[in-house]
Formats: structure tokens, C-alpha cells, sequence
């Protein structure tokens, strides 16, 4: 059962992948990535990471994907890009070398360390996965008990972004377009 | 348990497909969402490895990793699509390529 | 009152620092007297120093009153600190003594210069810098006064500098003492390298775990320093024409304290010189009696009149030396002390010879200047007595202190000393006689004239000193040897004992009398009773001071120049070379690497991740092999 699973949600993931590389127009680039992220989905799902899931379906494909297509669409870049010009001289090819090397050196580091992977240490006390707590109750004592500090720095971290993007979008006003303007020669 | 028949492995090389295949698509694409698209692409490969390796060794912190991935990609993008608007309010239409001012 | 031995130093630099500033403003003559001023509360110090380190024991007579942290450099740390014993104390106090007293007369003799404030503003930096070379506590202190009495020597001899040959004599004398400071650092480093330290106490306390190779090593590279700042051949070439300077300076620097530097280094070093091997102060011994010998020769035929005092100079710092060579620490500081009153009298009187004469040097143009300038006769009689060795003026008792001591190491040392004493009797009447007797030779309008009081009272001053200091160490008995017994603290047991009996003793001085009265009496025969044509004692080739400087043009102007462009070429196309060719390297590769930067941010990620793919494989080979 979790084999023919898995299966079906790579088989999914993965067509969802090339479609994000392939399509020509955006929207379709981010419907794709939708396929894929709900693919991964089920495979949290299927690891018992329900909290994951649900987290990956509702702030992933939901929120930020979301604001992929309304960013496109305020920019109105939705338009077909023609893939089959490629401005710089050897990108591509360059591009297909580096890709499958990356996926040679990264399988031949899978091969070669999966021995050593598997039962390599079995986690005890809060970490350990067994017993009868649920996956939400057990990553909220990690989080706020060994991760505090570094939950604390998130939310730092996302204060930031939240400011950044405010600063960045923000339209610069008369006074200081004028400024901008006389400043320059 | 029910992946008790499934090897971690199998998890792993999905994860190097989908990973190598985002790569790609970040070399590739010129439209600058496409490409951060091909990121989270990435990002979630990553995050397959983790849960799959947290729940191979019995341990939550996978998950607690992955949980942190997700904060971080929602800043990325948060701040990667400011970027975007940034650049196509001066010009529009603007590709990857086509911000390459800043050069030796 | 030891504690406050700083204050010796401080007063001339003071001083220096309120001229430097306002000295324009003061003017003339009251930059002179705020100069002398300092000069005399440095002496009232020094003597204060002086009676407080007699009331000690003479076993604790050696202090060190540290000021400041100096160069703190890891592991190595030099402190500011002043080293107060019986030597450094001896030559403060005359340095302070006869400065002040120069520094009086040069109120005199500079009046009417254009540039009396700066003419002081340098001799009080000279004064502090000199203070500095004997008090220092280490060769790094020592070096530094070193080096400023080596700037103001050169600020001083080109104070005319106008005048182009003044310059050119500065910097002569400036270029010949760079080599000598060459061997002052290399000995600097070699001890630092040796003993891990460059203060006087701890070499001192190590030296016996020194070998004697090194100890040599840095005697030897100490007295080519020495042999710089002392105008030892076959550096000395600088002296005679450092003469340039006005008369003061000559008197201060160029005889009486600047000189006698390498002297008192070499005394100073005395523990390291015992370490060293033998012929170590043979050779300092041998270099001090050849140069006394040769620049008494060359005085003989000088008719500068300053030109006969800087060559009979030379003479004495080669007896000096030659005190040294032979382990006679106390006769060397003795005639240094002795011969700082009479010279500098000298000097002095010479001053106010040229100063009356309108600033003519040539003694050719002197004669019978005794009727119309007696204090300046009578004083600088005083000091040709002196200097000639005849009893009882100081001299005598220094001079022949040495030559004792010359002849307990080596009868033939001995013998060109005694040789030199009687060319330096010779000489110093011959000046005598042409610019006080005979028939007056000066052109009509000028009007040999008394200086002010100004200039005659230090003149009498040291005219007194150059008659009693012979006391200050005299040979009769062990208790008169007051001297002796001062330094001992500083020495270390290092003085040569001297072998010689009373009988011995007496008669070297009777021979060294004779050869004093034969001197004058050559000198009266052919200057006063012109039995002789001088022409005959005159010999070019002494008036051209044996043409060393000539020998010195010929090396450096031929194969030397040639050796110094080769070194030249060397530094212009490997040592620069090497440097321009790294930066254009850079350059280079900059150039081509610069294309990387192509500005596509897809370009940059493909080599990010070639980089992935290298840093993997870079892993998996590491893991796997």
C-alpha cells in the first residue's frame, strides 16, 4: 500500500517539477508547482508528519503560491516566454552538464551512504517518534524547548522580510522623486 | 509505521530527481518568478530528505528542520517577489538577463 | 635627589621646546640666555646628582630611574629609563659644565646673527640629545641620542647654509656618520639577538654567557660606530670640515662633547670588551695611535686655525681610543674630561681670534695678536700648555696617564704616543707663535679687538678648569686617584691593572716632558727664531691631511659608485621588479577574471553550482577512497 503511494505521488511530483521547468507562460508554471507541492504533501502524510502536511497544503501551495499569481498578475507578465532563445552563449547546455552532474553526484552520495543511514541512531526521550504523542504535541516541545532560541530568531527573521517588502514596493514620493531627479546629472 | 517496508532510499532519490530538476529550471528560465518557483522547487526536495530521514532514524527533529525551511522560503519569496515589483515598476517586463548592470 | 635626574634632560629640552616657539619673539639676546639658563639648572642637577650619589656607598652607586614605557613589542620591551652611575654622571656633569659655558660666549659671539634664536633652539636639542646618549639606560636610549646629536651636528655645521660648501660639509658629516651608525644598529640587533635584551644592566649581567665570537662581533661593529661619531680613521674625515659651523658649535660638538660619544660608548660597553677576544682592543688600541699620530701629522701644515684644532681633535680622541684598546677606562674618561676644558678654550679663544679679526681663519694673516687681546692670549696660552702636555696644567696628567698605560700593553704603542706628543707640541706652538708673536701680518684696517665680557669670562672659566683639572686624578698615590676610585662602580673590575713601578712611571714622564719641550722648542726655532723656512716642516702632503679624503673621492666616485649603481640596478629591476610584477600579476588575472562578473544572475548560479558539484565530488572522494 505505502509503496503503490509513493509512487503515484513521486510519479505526480516530479511530472509537476518538469512542468514548472517547461511551461511557457507563469500561471501554468505555478499550477504546476501547486501538483507538485501537494504531492510532497501526501509524502508527509505517508511519514506521519500530518502537521507538515497540513502546513505545506495551506501555507505553500495555499498563501505563497497564491501570491505568486497575483504578483504575475499585477505585473501582467503572464505572457508566453520563448524558451527556445537562450541569450547566453552556453547557459543551456552548461545548464543540462551541471543538472545531471548534480543529480550523478547526488545519487552517488545516496548510494553510497544509504548503508550507513539506515539504523544509524535511533532517537530517544522527547525527539523519539514512538509512543502515543501526536506528531503536533511532539515538534511544539522540540520547537519550544531545544529550538526556543532559534524560533525566537524566526520571528525576528520574518519581522524583517515583512519590513524589507514594505520598503522595497513602497512608491517613492513626489518630494522624493523630485530629489532623485535633481540629484541626478 | 507503515513505511517500515519502504527504504529510505527510494525517498532520497526522489529528492535528488526533484532537486537536480529545480536546479536546472533556475539555470534555464529568465522570467525571475519561474525562477523562484524552480527554488521552491528545491527547497521541497530538501524537505522530503528531512522527513523521510527524521522518520528513517526516529527523530522529530526532521520535521522541526523542515518546519524552519518552510519559515525561511515564506521570507524568500516574500522578499524575492518585493524584488520582482521593485524591478518591473522601472522596467517592465523585465527578465533575469536583463538586470545585469552590476558587472566586472 | 637621584629620582629627579630626569630633570637633566628636562631643562635643555624645555628649554628647546619655549625657543622652538617663542625664540623668534624673545630674539636677542634674551633666546640666548633663556638657553644658557637651561643649560646652567641641568649643571646645578647634575651636581646635586653628583653629591647624592657620593653620599652612597660606592657599591650602590648605580640607579636606574625608569620614566616610561618606551617600545613595547611583544617580547620585546624597551623602557625610557635613565641610567645614573659614576660614568654617566661624570659625563653629564661636563657636558652641562662646558655647555653652559659655551652657551654663554655664544651670546657673544652669535650677536648680530639673523638667526640667534634658531642658532640656540638647536644647541639646547643638542644639549638634551646629548644628555640623552649618557643617561640612557639601554643602546636603544643611547641610540636615539645618538641620532640626535648626529641631526643637530648637521642643523649646526650648515647653519650658514648659504654659504654652499657649509652644506655640503653637513651633509658630509651627516653621510660618514651613517656608516658608523650602521655598526652601532648592527651590534644593537646582535646583542638584542643574543642576549634577548639592548639594557646596559642586563647585558652587563649576561655577558659572561656570551661567547667570545659574538661578544667580538658586537665590540667590533660597536667601535665602527664608535670610529664615526669619535672621527676614527678612516672616518674621520668629516671632523675638519664640520668647521663650517660657527665656532661655538665646534667648540661644544666638535670637541669638547659630540666627540667623545664613541669614547664614552666604548667605556661604557667595558663588560662586553673584556669578553671579547684579544685583539679586539688591540685593534681599537692600533686604530686610536694611528689616528692620533696621523692627524697630528696632518695639523703640522694646516693654516686654518680651526683646521689645526679639529685635526689636533682627532689626535686626542685616537688617545682616547687608545686608552680604551688598552683597558685604561679612567685615563680615557680623564684626558676626555680634561681635554673637553682645554679644547674647548681653545676653541673658544680661536672664536674670538676670528671674531676679532672679522671672521678671517687663516693664521697666515695673524701674528702679534697677544698685545691687543691678553685675556684671550693669556687663556688660550693656558690651553697650548695644556694640551701640549706640560706640568702642571691638566693635560699633562691625562695625557700621560695614557701613555703609561700604552706602554705596559705594548712599548710600541707606547712609542708612536709619545711620537704624537711631540708632533701635538710642535703644532700647537706653531699656532700659538704665528697668531701671538712674531710680527703682525693682519691687513691695516682690521682692528684686533677684546671681546665682551661675555665671551672673555667663560674663556677665563676654562682657562681655570684646563689649570686644576689635572687634580682630579693624579698619579702620586692611590688616595689622590680620586677618579679611579669614582668610575670604579662603573667598570666592573674591568680596568688594566698597571704594572709599572714608581721609577718606571716617573721616568716616562720625564721622557714625555722632554718630548713636550722638544715640540716647543722645534716650534720657537722655526716660527719665532726662523732658523728653519716652515716650508720645510710644512708637507704638502700633511696639508692635504695625507690624502685620505682624496682616496675617499677616488672609491667612491669610482668603484664604489660603480658597485652602489650595480646595488641600485638590483633594487630597480629584481627587488621592484618583483614587487610591480606581483601587482601586475594581479592585474593581469584581474583583467581575465573579470569577465566572470558578466552581471547574469543565472550565470552566477550555474558556477554556484558547478561549485556543489565540485565540493561533492571533492566529499564523496574523501569518503569513498
Amino acid at each position: 500500500m505505502a509503496e503503490a503511494v509513493f509512487v503515484v505521488s513521486a510519479v505526480i511530483i516530479l511530472a509537476g517539477a518538469i512542468g514548472v521547468v517547461a511551461s511557457r507562460n507563469p500561471v501554468h508554471a505555478a499550477l504546476f508547482l501547486v501538483q507538485t507541492l501537494v504531492g510532497v504533501a501526501v509524502l508527509f502524510v505517508l511519514n506521519d508528519a500530518h502537521f507538515l502536511a497540513a502546513v505545506q497544503v495551506v501555507v505553500y501551495a495555499g498563501a505563497i503560491v497564491i501570491l505568486f499569481l497575483f504578483v504575475i498578475m499585477l505585473l501582467g507578465v503572464d505572457k508566453a516566454e520563448e524558451l527556445r532563445i537562450e541569450p547566453i552563449f552556453g547557459q543551456r547546455p552548461l545548464a543540462a552538464v551541471v543538472g545531471a552532474a548534480l543529480a550523478a553526484v547526488l545519487g552517488a552520495v545516496v548510494i553510497t551512504g544509504a548503508d550507513v543511514l539506515t539504523g544509524l541512531r535511533r532517537a530517544g526521550g522527547e525527539r523519539s517518534l514512538d509512543g502515543d504523542a501526536t506528531d503536533i504535541e511532539r515538534m511544539g516541545r522540540v520547537l519550544f524547548g531545544e529550538f526556543a532560541f532559534a524560533v525566537e530568531i524566526t520571528a525576528a527573521l520574518l519581522t524583517v522580510a515583512v519590513v524589507g517588502a514594505v520598503v522595497l514596493t513602497r512608491r517613492a514620493s513626489r518630494s522624493d522623486a523630485s530629489e532623485t531627479a535633481g540629484a541626478a546629472p | 509505521m507503515d513505511l517500515a517496508g519502504l527504504a529510505v532510499g527510494w525517498y532520497l532519490a526522489l529528492s535528488v530527481a526533484l532537486f537536480a530538476i529545480g536546479g536546472a529550471g533556475l539555470l534555464v528560465r529568465r522570467n525571475p518568478l519561474v525562477m523562484f518557483m524552480c527554488v521552491e522547487l528545491m527547497l521541497n526536495a530538501v524537505n522530503v530528505a528531512f522527513v523521510a530521514l527524521g522518520a528513517g532514524l526516529n527523530d522529530v527533529g526532521g520535521q522541526v528542520a523542515v518546519f524552519f525551511v518552510l519559515v525561511v522560503a515564506a521570507t524568500e519569496v516574500v522578499i524575492g517577489l518585493a524584488l520582482v515589483v521593485a524591478i518591473n515598476r522601472r522596467r517592465s517586463g523585465a527578465t533575469a538577463d536583463d538586470v545585469s548592470l552590476l558587472k566586472g | 635627589m637621584i629620582e629627579a635626574a630626569w630633570l637633566i634632560c628636562a631643562f635643555p629640552l624645555a628649554g628647546f621646546a619655549v625657543l622652538l616657539a617663542l625664540g623668534r619673539r624673545l630674539g636677542e639676546p634674551r633666546a640666548g640666555w633663556l638657553a644658557t639658563a637651561a643649560m646652567a639648572g641641568s649643571f646645578v642637577t647634575s651636581v646635586a646628582v653628583f653629591f647624592s650619589l657620593m653620599g652612597r656607598d660606592p657599591a650602590e652607586r648605580r640607579f636606574v630611574v625608569t620614566l616610561f614605557e618606551w617600545i613595547p613589542a611583544g617580547d620585546f620591551s624597551v623602557d625610557a629609563g635613565l641610567l645614573v652611575d659614576p660614568l654617566s654622571v661624570t659625563m653629564a656633569l661636563f657636558v652641562t659644565g662646558v655647555g653652559a659655558l659655551i652657551h654663554l660666549y655664544a651670546i657673544g659671539y652669535m650677536h648680530g646673527d639673523g638667526d640667534f634664536s634658531k642658532f640656540f633652539v638647536y644647541l639646547n636639542l643638542f644639549a638634551f640629545s646629548m644628555l640623552v646618549l649618557v643617561l640612557g639606560d639601554s643602546l636603544a636610549l643611547t641610540f636615539l641620542g645618538w641620532e640626535g646629536v648626529g641631526v643637530c651636528s648637521y642643523l649646526l655645521i650648515s647653519f650658514w647654509f648659504t654659504d654652499e660648501a657649509n652644506a655640503t660639509a653637513g651633509k658630509k658629516a651627516f653621510i660618514t656618520n651613517r656608516v658608523g651608525d650602521w655598526g652601532f644598529m648592527l651590534a644593537m640587533f646582535w646583542a638584542f639577538g643574543a642576549l634577548g635584551s639592548v639594557r646596559y644592566l642586563d647585558l652587563f649581567g649576561q655577558a659572561g654567557s656570551l661567547s667570545s665570537t659574538t661578544a667580538t662581533a658586537i665590540v667590533i661593529l660597536l667601535f665602527v660606530g664608535a670610529a664615526g661619531k669619535s672621527a676614527q680613521l678612516p672616518l674621520h674625515i668629516w671632523l675638519p670640515d664640520a668647521m663650517a659651523g660657527p665656532t661655538p658649535v665646534s667648540a661644544l660638538i666638535h670637541a669638547a662633547t659630540m666627540v667623545t660619544a664613541g669614547v664614552y660608548l666604548m667605556v661604557r660597553v667595558n663588560p662586553l670588551i673584556a669578553v671579547a677576544d684579544a685583539w679586539a682592543p688591540d685593534v681599537i688600541a692600533w686604530v686610536g695611535v694611528a689616528t692620533a699620530l696621523f692627524a697630528a701629522g696632518a695639523a703640522m701644515a694646516q693654516n686654518d686655525i680651526k683646521k689645526v684644532l679639529a685635526y689636533s681633535t682627532i689626535s686626542q680622541l685616537g688617545y682616547m681610543m687608545l686608552a680604551v684598546g688598552t683597558g685604561a677606562y679612567v685615563a680615557a674618561i680623564f684626558h676626555m674630561v680634561t681635554h673637553a676644558f682645554f679644547k674647548a678654550l681653545l676653541f673658544l679663544g680661536s672664536g674670538s681670534v676670528i671674531h676679532a679679526l672679522d671672521g678671517d681663519q687663516d693664521m697666515r694673516r695673524y701674528g702679534a695678536l697677544r698685545a691687543a687681546m691678553p685675556v684671550t692670549a693669556v687663556t688660550f696660552i693656558v690651553g697650548w700648555l695644556a694640551i701640549a702636555g706640560v706640568p702642571p696644567f691638566a693635560g699633562f696628567w691625562s695625557k700621560d696617564e695614557i701613555l703609561a698605560y700604552a706602554w705596559d700593553a705594548s712599548p710600541a704603542l707606547w712609542l708612536v704616543g709619545i711620537v704624537t706628543a711631540v708632533l701635538t707640541a710642535f703644532y700647537m706652538s706653531r699656532l700659538v707663535f704665528m697668531t701671538f708673536y712674531g710680527e703682525a701680518r693682519h691687513s691695516s684696517d682690521a682692528h684686533p679687538h677684546e671681546p665682551s665680557r661675555l665671551m672673555t669670562a667663560p674663556l677665563v672659566m676654562l682657562a681655570a678648569a684646563a689649570v686644576v683639572a689635572g687634580g682630579l686624578n693624579l698619579p702620586f698615590t692611590k688616595d689622590l686617584h680620586f677618579m679611579g676610585a669614582w668610575l670604579e662602580p662603573s667598570l666592573f673590575g674591568n680596568e688594566a691593572h698597571l704594572g709599572l713601578g714608581g721609577g718606571a712611571q716617573w721616568l716616562l714622564a720625564l721622557v714625555s716632558m722632554a718630548g713636550a719641550a722638544i715640540g716647543i722648542a722645534g716650534a720657537a726655532a722655526v716660527y719665532l727664531q726662523h732658523r728653519l723656512p716652515a716650508s720645510r716642516v710644512e708637507l704638502p702632503a700633511a696639508a692635504r691631511a695625507f690624502y685620505v679624503d682624496e682616496a675617499w673621492t677616488r672609491f667612491v666616485g669610482g668603484p664604489g659608485r660603480r658597485a652602489f649603481e650595480g646595488v641600485a640596478a638590483f633594487d630597480a629591476n629584481v627587488v621592484d621588479g618583483a614587487v610591480d610584477g606581483v601587482g601586475r600579476s594581479v592585474r593581469a588575472g584581474g583583467a581575465v577574471l573579470r569577465r566572470v562578473q558578466s552581471g547574469f544572475v543565472r550565470s552566477y548560479a550555474l558556477l554556484t553550482a558547478a561549485g556543489a558539484v565540485a565540493l561533492l565530488v571533492w566529499f564523496l572522494v574523501r569518503t569513498s577512497f
